[in-house]
């Protein structure tokens, strides 16, 4: 078998968190009734005007400086041109030819063979970050032969990251766009919940055998959620090694992928290639973003973007986060990763810690084994436990105080889950789990079985 | 130096334009003779200017939602509607073929 290389890049749109539009003040809010956040201006109705929202600026800053970018001062808009009924204007406000961060990286990490304890960092080239809008829903009704549009989404803010072509395979992909997605919650610019369509990811792929230039790349569209990345990119690798092995060409397409076939399909409606015949956006001057240095005295604060104040104000991003977790509880690297990558997790964690006196270490185990084996199993996030943090809290304090034992705390926490509202103490009493301390009586019993063996 | 069919093809594609008839395409000519001298003018060195709002503030608006709920008014220039979505037929209907059009550029 030929040693092919794969070859994967990724270009991701991420739904910037605003309260209105890029260009305009309708609001931005998922599962609205159709039409009703649409403004004159993003209906393209004729006379109306683009004006740029500042908090859009500001996240894709904060994005940007996150992911290691230079962010350049002077950044331009552009018209990027082609029909579709969802985009009223006949073409996208984008960032083509100077946008707003270049020359990022993100490092993301890796699990080789499957094994949790052995992690491997990598990292992938950030090309750029550009701001675009976001078109408007098309409902495709094919028993009436007609499309319905709905625009509320049109004209809201997105930025678009693109990655270069530095990942090798699904796991890699669904990897960096983990983080990259944790990145984007912690940062607060995108909230990145793909199923709501804010986050969105088309991967390039391609194959060459060592030494030769780069093989054809298809762009594959319609992937829906992580677990799909992954899959979609590792079907698409192994659909064009194998065409070539038979002799097959590569078509330059874009393709869909179909998650119930687990396939990828050559889209329709996409003929041949698109001339976006890019051009200036007239009626927007050159964006100008501010340091520290080049401040200007006399500009209305409101007005002016200072990029040294948005990375003075960075939140910690999740691989500091991680790194304070171990380094606060001696808990192991692996372990940060699993408590970051549950919502809430970690929080949970350090509240239980803050509250007993069960030293962190041993704390984790009860956190990612029982808890979170506990919440999978029912499909349930942190928010949903039925066990509080203080619940959790008291229960490892009795097995601390050596009042219960391991396995009995088990089996409180079993009936713990059920939410009935009961106390670990009160479920201890009743199913008389106490551990018996008093060296007499545990004589008195040992005597008493003695006894009675003795009377067989 | 004259544009092509294929390029008068393409055009009509991407723009939907029609050039209609030969006054058409003879304008299109016209067009850019008058704006290929531009490049009479030596720019070598110079920074191309593409907006006349170059060194103007790009006003930034305030993150607030001041406008929406109109969609009453909206669909009042729809053709057609259904329960308050614009209705479009069910993709783009591409331009036929050169040769499966009616278009004068054939005979050309």
């Amino acid at each position: 078998l030929a040693p092919w290389v794969p070859v994967v890049g990724l270009e991701i749109h991420a739904q910037i968190s605003s309260n209105s539009k890029l260009f305009s003040g309708s609001q931005v809010q998922f599962a609205a009734p159709p039409n009703s956040l649409v403004s004159f201006f993003d209906a393209s109705l004729p006379g109306t005007l683009p004006v740029l929202n500042k908090r859009c600026v500001e996240a894709a800053v904060m994005t940007g400086l996150a992911l290691n970018c230079s962010i350049n001062k002077k950044s331009l808009f552009d018209r990027k041109h082609y029909f579709y009924a969802d985009l009223p204007a006949g073409y996208q406000i984008t960032q083509q030819r100077v946008p707003i961060a270049v020359n990022g990286s993100l490092s993301y990490s890796l699990c080789i063979d499957n094994k949790m304890s052995q992690m491997v960092t990598k990292t992938v080239r950030i090309k750029q970050i550009q701001l675009e809008q976001d078109s408007g829903k098309s409902l495709h009704d094919d028993t009436r032969s007609q499309t319905l549009v709905d625009l509320n989404r049109a004209g809201v803010g997105l930025m678009e990251v693109v990655m270069e072509p530095d990942m090798c395979c699904g796991e890699e992909a669904a990897a960096a766009v983990r983080e990259l997605q944790l990145i984007l919650q912690t940062l607060g610019s995108s909230q990145a919940v793909m199923a709501e369509g804010q986050l969105r990811v088309d991967a390039n792929v391609s194959v060459h055998l060592p030494g030769e230039p780069y093989g054809v790349r298809t762009e594959v569209k319609n992937i829906n959620s992580i677990r799909f990345l992954a899959k979609a990119v590792d079907y698409e690798i192994q659909r064009q090694i194998e065409e070539l092995e038979n002799g097959g060409t590569i078509l330059n397409e874009t393709r869909a992928f179909d998650s119930k076939l687990g396939c990828t399909i050559p889209m329709r409606d996409k003929e041949g290639k698109q001339d976006y015949r890019f051009m200036p956006e007239p009626n927007l001057p050159p964006l100008i973003l501010y340091d520290a240095k080049s401040l200007p005295a006399n500009m209305n604060h409101q007005q002016v973007i200072n990029i040294d104040w948005i990375h003075e104000r960075l939140p910690d991003l999740p691989s500091v986060k991680r790194e304070k977790l171990v380094e606060q509880y001696g808990i192991l690297p692996e372990h940060s990763f699993t408590l970051l990558n549950e919502d809430g997790l970690a929080e949970f964690f350090e509240n239980v810690v803050k509250k007993t006196q069960m030293k962190p270490k041993k704390v984790i185990g009860w956190i990612l084994q029982d808890l979170l084996g506990y919440l999978k199993q029912h499909s349930l996030s942190v928010k949903e436990s039925p066990v509080s943090s203080f619940v959790m809290a008291d229960l490892l304090n009795l097995l601390e105080n050596k009042e219960i034992s391991s396995t009995a705390a088990k089996q409180v926490l079993a009936e713990l889950w059920k939410g009935e509202g009961k106390t670990p103490l009160e479920i201890v009493k009743e199913q008389k789990l106490q551990l018996l301390q008093d060296q007499k009586e545990l004589e008195q019993i040992c005597q008493a079985v003695i006894d009675e063996r003795e009377n067989e | 130096q004259k544009v092509s069919v294929e390029v008068l093809d393409h055009l009509e594609h991407l723009a939907l334009v029609d050039f209609r008839d030969s006054e058409g395409v003879e304008r299109l000519q016209k067009a850019i003779q008058f704006a290929d001298q531009l490049h009479e003018v030596n720019t070598d060195g110079v920074e191309p200017m593409d907006s006349v709002l170059e060194d103007r503030c790009l006003y930034l608006r305030a993150d607030d939602v001041t406008e929406g709920n109109c969609t009453k008014e909206l669909l009042e220039n729809a053709k057609e509607k259904v329960e308050e979505y614009f209705v479009a037929p069910p993709g783009n209907i591409p331009l036929p073929k050169l040769e499966e059009r009616e278009t004068f550029l054939q005979g050309s």
